[in-house]
């Protein structure tokens, strides 16, 4: 299962991402946060500490959800990006748009 | 090297067969006469999304002995084939299962050149808009050329535009 969302106390749904955020599976991501999201919840932690790869499809699905999430009066954070992965955010100038911290623990806190 | 591209944009125009049969390989490895290594590799991808990842991993598993180039070379051919490859799957050959997507890739002893041709009608490669603008930077779409062409050093697409080669050195 690479998408695997859990409650964290304080409200923050956490989803941890293992493996890749990529073409084949980026629907599963999207469905599984807006499910959450309809639930009634509004913050939102992307964990990508045991991600390997994004490609362009996957950021593409985040831009969307992060979309979403604000347009619903919500937060979204990013975080546990490697070094390669936020090379691919700054190329595409996303690291601009998102809320990016190096370990969830800072995420966690900064919501 | 440009494999003949092949172009099914005529309407009733036939497909280029058994696209429902899995990934196709060619794998041809060759000492050089300065002890060097070059290999060329050739795949045939059915027009399945959920196919990218295993071809990249063949590729990679088929380069690996000889590939030991720094990481950053690695990663930068990895992504610009996964996106060329994503791109002729989804927007090439729309994801009709008749097409398929053809990689040819020549490794050399200086450069990687990787060539990626779909069965479609192309498209204008000359006017793709930079999806680093702040108008399109929420697009959840577009920004998979834009990728390749950051991360390789030459790009050129065949006239209609169904085909790319992306060249990385190694050097």
């Amino acid at each position: 299962m690479a998408f695997i969302a859990r409650q964290h106390p304080g409200g923050v749904v956490v989803v941890e991402v293992d493996g890749q955020l990529i073409v084949g599976n980026r629907q599963e991501l999207k469905q599984k946060v807006l499910d959450a999201l309809e639930a009634g919840n509004k913050k939102f932690l992307i964990d990508f500490t045991k991600t390997g790869y994004i490609d362009s499809s996957g950021l593409g699905v985040l831009v969307s959800l992060s979309k979403k999430i604000r347009d619903e009066g919500g937060d979204l954070r990013l975080a546990g990006l490697n070094d390669d992965l936020k090379t691919l955010f700054e190329l595409t100038k996303l690291d601009t748009l998102f809320a990016i911290t190096d370990t969830p623990a800072e995420a966690l806190a900064a919501f | 090297m440009a494999d003949g591209a092949r172009n099914a944009c005529d309407a009733g125009a036939g497909s280029s067969g058994a696209m429902s049969a899995p990934l196709f390989a060619e794998f041809a490895r060759r000492e050089t006469a300065e002890g060097g290594l070059e290999a060329e590799l050739r795949l045939r991808i059915p027009s399945d999304v959920n196919l990218v990842d295993e071809a990249i991993e063949l590729v990679t598993r088929h380069l690996e002995a000889a590939f030991v180039d720094r990481h950053i070379i690695r990663f930068n051919l990895r992504v610009a084939l996964a996106e060329a490859v994503a791109n002729a799957i989804l927007y090439g050959n729309g994801e009709d299962p008749a097409k398929g997507v053809g990689v040819h890739i020549l490794f050399g002893r200086n450069a990687v050149e990787m060539e990626v041709t779909d069965e479609g009608c192309g498209f204008d490669f000359r006017h793709v808009p930079d999806p680093t603008l702040p108008a399109n930077r929420m697009r959840p779409y577009g920004r998979g050329l834009f990728l390749i062409r950051q991360l390789v050093d030459e790009v050129r697409f065949n006239e209609a535009g169904n085909s790319i080669r992306m060249v990385v050195r190694r050097t």
